[in-house]
C-alpha cells in the first residue's frame, strides 16, 4: 500500500484541496502507484467526499491531535508552506513537496520552504504546476534532511548563563 | 476680577500669553472698589511701568516660571540620561556568575514559536528549573503542547527531583493583523501586567523566540536589572522560518537582548551582532 498525505494545518488551503482532488490528479496519484490518498483539510470550504474502491481509497478528516501517525505511514508528503508541517515531514525522512499559497501575500513562512528548496531538501511548487510535477519530479533527488543541532544551543547558554557541571 | 481690601488684578493680553498684576490698592473710597476693565489694564500697565521688578510684576513671575521650566527640565534630562546610561551598563554587563540551577522564563509564543521554543527546551537539563512559561490568554493549544511536553519530560527523567513548572498568561500584544494603534494600547496594557509578573518571578533567564508577546516581557525583565532589582539574561532565538529578515520582535530585541541567536548564515551577515550556531531546532 502507498500512500500520499495532504496536509494544511490549522489554516485553510481549498486550492490545494481542490486542486489535489480533482480527477486528472487522482488519475496522475494512482498512475504513480498510490492507492491511497489521505486529506487534512483544516477549516477549509471544500470538503471531498470520501470513498474507498478496489484499487484506491480517499480519506478526508479536518484535524487530529496528532499528524504524527498520517505522516509515519505516508510515503509522499503535499504539504502548506508552514514551518511546523515542513520540518517534521523533513525529520521524518519523507519525500515532501510544498504547495505555496498564491493568496497568502508576503507570508514570511515561504521564506523557509523557498530555502530548504535550494538546498535540495524538498519541491516546490503552486496549485497550477502541481500536477506536473508530481509526474516530472524524481524522488531519489531530494537531499536527506539532518536533524538541527540543539545541543549546540544548550552548550551556548550553559556557558553565557554560567551554569557548572 | 476684583481682589479683596480694593486690590485689583488686571488682566492683559498680549498675544496668546495672559500676565496677571497686582496693582498697589488704591486710597480707600468704596466707589474704587468697582472697577471696570479698560480701566483695569490701564492701571495694570502703569503699575509695570512702576515697578518693573516688583515681585508679583509679570516680568518677575515669567522668569520664574522660566527658571521652573528650565530646572524641570533638567530634571527630566538627568533622569533620562541616567536611565540611558543604566541600560548601556545592563545591556554590557556580561559578566557570568558562576551557578548550579537557574530559574527560566519562557515565552511561548502560539503554533510554531511554541513548537520551536519546546525543542530547545527538550536540549537543556535539569538545572534549567523551576521553569516559568508566559503564553496569551487566548492560547490553549500553548498550554496543551506545554504540558505533555513537562510530562514527557517527567516520565523520562525520573531519577531527578520533578522538576516545577508554572504557566501564566497575558493578554496577547498583537493579534494577526491588528491595526497598529490599538497594537500600541494592547502592547502598554499587557506591559502593565508583564512587569509585576516578572518582577514576581525575578528570573535569572529569559528565553523567547517571538512573536509580539516577548517583547513586554522583555522589557520588563530589562526594567529589573535599570532598576537595579537583579540582572536577568536576556536570548532571543529567532524563528527558524526567517532565512533572510528578522522579524519585527527580532528587529526590536536584537537592541534590547543579551544574545540573539539566528538559525541562517544570512541572517548573520546582515545583524553581525547576533550569534549563529547553525540550524539548532
Amino acid at each position: 500500500m502507498k500512500c500520499v498525505f495532504v496536509t494544511v494545518g490549522t489554516t485553510s488551503f481549498d486550492d490545494l484541496i481542490a486542486c489535489v482532488s480533482a480527477h486528472d490528479s487522482l488519475q496522475i496519484i494512482k498512475s504513480l502507484g498510490y492507492d491511497r490518498l489521505i486529506l487534512q483539510i483544516g477549516r477549509g470550504t471544500v470538503a471531498p467526499e470520501p470513498f474507498s474502491t478496489e484499487s484506491f481509497t480517499l480519506d478526508v478528516y479536518r484535524y487530529k491531535d496528532s499528524l504524527k501517525e498520517d505522516l509515519e505511514k505516508a510515503d509522499l508528503v503535499i504539504s502548506h508552506a508552514g514551518a511546523g508541517s515542513c520540518l517534521e515531514t523533513l525529520e521524518k525522512g519523507k519525500p515532501l513537496v510544498v504547495v505555496i499559497n498564491e493568496k497568502l501575500m508576503n507570508n514570511h513562512q515561504l521564506e523557509l520552504a523557498k530555502q530548504l528548496h535550494k538546498e535540495g531538501y524538498l519541491f516546490y511548487c503552486t496549485c497550477s504546476t502541481l500536477p506536473g510535477l508530481l509526474q516530472s519530479m524524481d524522488l531519489s533527488t531530494l537531499k536527506c534532511y539532518p536533524p538541527g543541532q540543539s545541543e549546540k544551543f544548550s552548550a551556548f547558554l550553559d556557558k553565557v548563563v554560567g551554569l557548572q557541571k | 476680577m476684583s481682589g479683596s481690601r480694593g486690590e485689583c488684578t488686571a488682566e492683559v493680553h498680549r498675544g496668546r500669553r495672559s500676565l496677571w498684576t497686582v496693582t498697589p490698592p488704591p486710597r480707600s473710597s468704596p466707589a474704587h472698589r468697582r472697577c471696570d476693565a479698560p480701566r483695569l489694564s490701564l492701571l495694570g500697565a502703569r503699575s509695570r511701568e512702576l515697578y518693573p521688578l516688583a515681585p508679583g510684576s509679570s516680568t518677575h513671575a515669567f522668569s520664574v516660571r522660566m527658571v521652573w521650566v528650565l530646572s524641570l527640565a533638567a530634571a527630566a534630562g538627568a533622569v533620562v540620561v541616567f536611565l540611558v546610561l543604566r541600560l548601556w551598563v545592563v545591556l554590557h554587563s556580561r559578566g557570568v556568575t558562576p551557578r548550579e540551577s537557574l530559574s527560566l522564563v519562557v515565552v511561548a509564543g502560539s503554533g510554531g514559536h511554541t513548537t520551536e521554543i519546546l525543542r530547545l527546551l527538550e536540549s537543556l537539563s535539569s538545572a534549567y528549573s523551576p521553569r516559568h512559561y508566559i503564553l496569551a490568554d487566548t492560547d490553549e493549544m500553548s498550554a496543551k503542547k506545554i504540558n505533555s511536553f513537562e510530562l514527557d519530560r517527567a516520565n523520562r527523567d525520573s531519577s531527578t527531583m520533578r522538576t516545577r513548572y508554572y504557566l501564566h498568561r497575558i493578554p496577547r500584544s498583537r493579534e494577526v493583523q491588528q491595526s497598529w494603534l490599538s497594537t500600541v494600547i494592547s502592547t502598554l496594557h499587557s506591559m502593565w501586567v508583564s512587569f509585576p509578573l516578572i518582577y514576581r518571578v525575578k528570573p535569572d533567564l529569559v528565553l523567547c523566540n517571538g512573536p509580539g508577546t516577548c517583547v513586554p516581557i522583555c522589557i520588563s525583565a530589562l526594567l529589573l536589572g535599570i532598576l537595579g532589582i537583579k540582572k536577568v539574561i536576556i536570548v532571543y532565538v529567532e524563528s527558524i522560518c526567517r532565512v533572510e529578515t528578522l522579524s519585527l520582535s527580532g528587529k526590536i530585541l536584537l537592541h534590547l537582548s543579551d544574545y540573539l541567536v539566528v538559525q541562517w548564515p544570512t541572517l548573520k551577515e546582515k545583524y553581525p551582532k547576533s550569534v549563529y550556531l547553525g540550524r539548532i531546532v
